[in-house]
């Protein structure tokens, strides 16, 4: 069952064209991997489909809804969330905090109940709390709970985003890159945490440079090229096809190349 | 003290204790007045702190709500025959409405370009008030007719002291309360990454403007309750000048903490009437230790205060 649905997809900054006609659908609970040397367009299609950028040209369609000119708070009502390859997490707040603002969609947002601290937003606070434990629990962060944002590392921020994107219970996941950063284990860790989002329902796309772990995981990868697709297919597909292979050698050096070669 | 310090509503209950016992130990009517004026100024600069130390929006025009509320008391009562608790709510609407519509198109801006959209509107309402001098009684300022409620005439240090007191608990309480709900949340996610709220579902320009029109009420107030306190308003009290001074009490006391716009706003308000041995100098004196202070503590006197207690091991 489609899920989302990429049609056509371009956008260009200045002379430059970023993504150049990209099409694609996303099944549900399915891992959608999209890899390209850099520079390829993967965050820039991230940015289009969550909303950030309004696309040129083309269409996103989520679960039968044209959402191609939706701000992105609207899109993260209707099921989609992501993180980012840059960090951008909340620094001055708790690990907790930050996966609270990810209930936001889930909450009362009445500000005169605020005001006068009702009885009603005590209880959706211990409800939103008891929701980020378990989430940072998920994303094994329950000890830092309340550490400032600030205080963790790397790969624990990677970490936190993933937790505060799936607060929001999307029902698209986009992830930019959710391993970067992170040592052998952890990135073993965030590989059982996205096959577990898989799991539950959700459709995961992935933007990631740690080859092992995309041709590990993913169902399906669509391979980009200077913002144009270069193959799609699963994982055995896309490791053979001459062309991605040429690309990877010519743009991105033989180690990387080799791995995916597994 | 730890504890203290971290939990927010202790703290509300802390500044209430204060103003509970400070008439106490305050010698005269001049203290008391002066404390009056502290808390005064404490309800606007909380307020501009939800907007600048919480969602991190500045506004260099607050001084512009300051003066609608202030002229709202004397302008009220003489042209629409309005009783003063009637005009104090009137002024407090126009102020708000002012903010919402100006601040739809202006809080799409960031940083300095922000800053300078609002300095332009609180300089539009002090050009209004000085220019309009058949009604506003232009530079030379207006008489403020004394509230009367039920009968009790509404006036005097002490009396000031106790309404303002009681309201900055309050202001106190609002604060605390919306920053610990999902408004709070979602203010404060503003302020780290407007992106990384937006992906999530807040409603960036809408959680801006709430913040502005709650700030332009607080100012508001705060400026209705100066007017009633003196009896008489001026331009000064929509001045440019007011306006820094509320962005400097903030910063000085600590953005984003409750306690710090209280002793930002005392520091503010008391210094000048203790340099004033230093003669034509108090302002030098003035400046000097603001500039000393924000080298020495750049986050502000409350929270580096509170980082030192949380440093030590208890």
């Amino acid at each position: 069952m489609t899920i989302l649905r990429v049609e056509n997809l371009g956008i260009a900054f200045g002379g430059v064209v970023a993504v150049d006609g990209v099409s694609f659908t996303v099944n549900r609970s399915e891992i959608f991997a999209l890899i390209g040397p850099n520079g390829a367009g993967k965050t820039t299609l991230f940015n289009m489909i969550s909303g950030v950028y309004v696309p040129q040209r083309g269409r996103i369609v989520l679960e039968g809804a044209d959402v191609t000119n939706l701000a992105p708070h609207q899109l993260a009502l209707r099921g989609m969330s992501r993180t980012f390859q840059n960090l951008q997490v909340f620094f001055r707040m708790t690990a907790a905090e930050n996966v609270m603002v990810g209930r936001h969609v889930h909450e009362n947002h009445n500000v005169f109940a605020h005001v006068l601290s009702l009885p009603s937003v005590h209880a959706q606070n211990r409800k939103t709390r008891a929701d980020a434990e378990r989430l940072l629990a998920m994303v094994g962060l329950a000890k830092v709970a309340d550490s400032p944002a600030s205080s963790l590392s790397y790969g624990a921020l990677k970490r936190l985003e993933i937790a505060r994107a799936l607060a929001a219970e999307p029902r698209v996941l986009l992830l930019d890159e959710p391993a970067a950063g992170c040592n052998p284990v952890e990135t073993e860790e965030i590989d059982a945490v996205i096959q577990k989002i898989a799991g539950q329902g959700i459709s995961v796309v992935l933007v990631e440079h740690d080859m092992r772990l995309v041709m590990r995981i993913s169902h399906r990868i669509h391979v980009l090229d200077r913002g144009k697709t270069l193959a799609v297919g699963t994982a055995d597909e896309v490791r053979g096809n001459p062309a991605v292979i040429a690309a990877y050698l010519g743009g991105m050096g033989e180690r990387e190349a080799a791995r995916a070669r597994g | 003290m730890r504890r203290f310090l971290t939990s927010p509503f202790l703290l509300v209950g802390a500044v209430a204790v204060v103003v509970a016992i400070l008439p106490m130990i305050l010698p005269s009517n001049f203290y008391m007045r002066v404390a009056a004026l502290v808390y005064i100024n404490a309800i606007a600069v909380l307020g501009l702190n939800l907007l600048m130390g919480f969602a991190g929006q500045v506004s260099l025009g607050h001084a512009g709500f300051f003066g609608i509320g202030a002229y709202a008391m004397a302008l009220g009562p003489v042209y629409l025959g309005l009783p003063s608790w009637a005009s104090l709510l009137g002024g407090t609407a126009v102020s708000a409405l002012l903010a919402f519509l100006v601040g739809r198109p202006i809080l799409r801006l960031n940083g300095y370009y922000l800053a300078i959209a609002t300095l332009g509107m609180g300089m539009l309402v002090a050009m209004v008030i000085s220019n309009e001098a058949n009604i506003t009684g232009g530079p030379n300022g207006m008489e403020v007719q004394r509230m009367v409620l039920f009968g009790w005439r509404v006036a005097g240090s002490v009396t000031w002291y106790w309404i303002s007191g009681i309201s900055l608990v309050i202001a106190a309480l609002v604060v605390v309360n919306l920053i610990n709900s999902p408004t709070g949340r979602a203010l404060r996610s503003i302020h780290d990454s407007e992106i990384a709220a937006r992906v999530l579902g807040i409603d960036v320009a809408r959680y801006k403007l709430l913040a502005f029109v709650i700030s332009a009420i607080f100012a508001s107030i705060a400026g209705s309750y100066l007017a009633l306190l003196d009896g008489f308003v001026t331009p000064t009290t929509a001045g440019f000048l007011l306006s820094i001074e509320l962005v400097v009490m903030a910063v000085l006391g600590g953005l984003g903490s409750i306690l710090g716009s209280i002793v930002g706003a005392a520091i503010l308000v008391i210094l000048p009437q203790a340099l004033t041995v230093f003669h034509e100098y108090e302002h030098v004196v003035l400046g000097a230790i603001i500039v000393v202070f924000l080298i020495l503590l750049p986050s502000g006197i409350v929270p580096a205060i509170a980082a030192l207690i949380r440093r030590r091991p208890a």
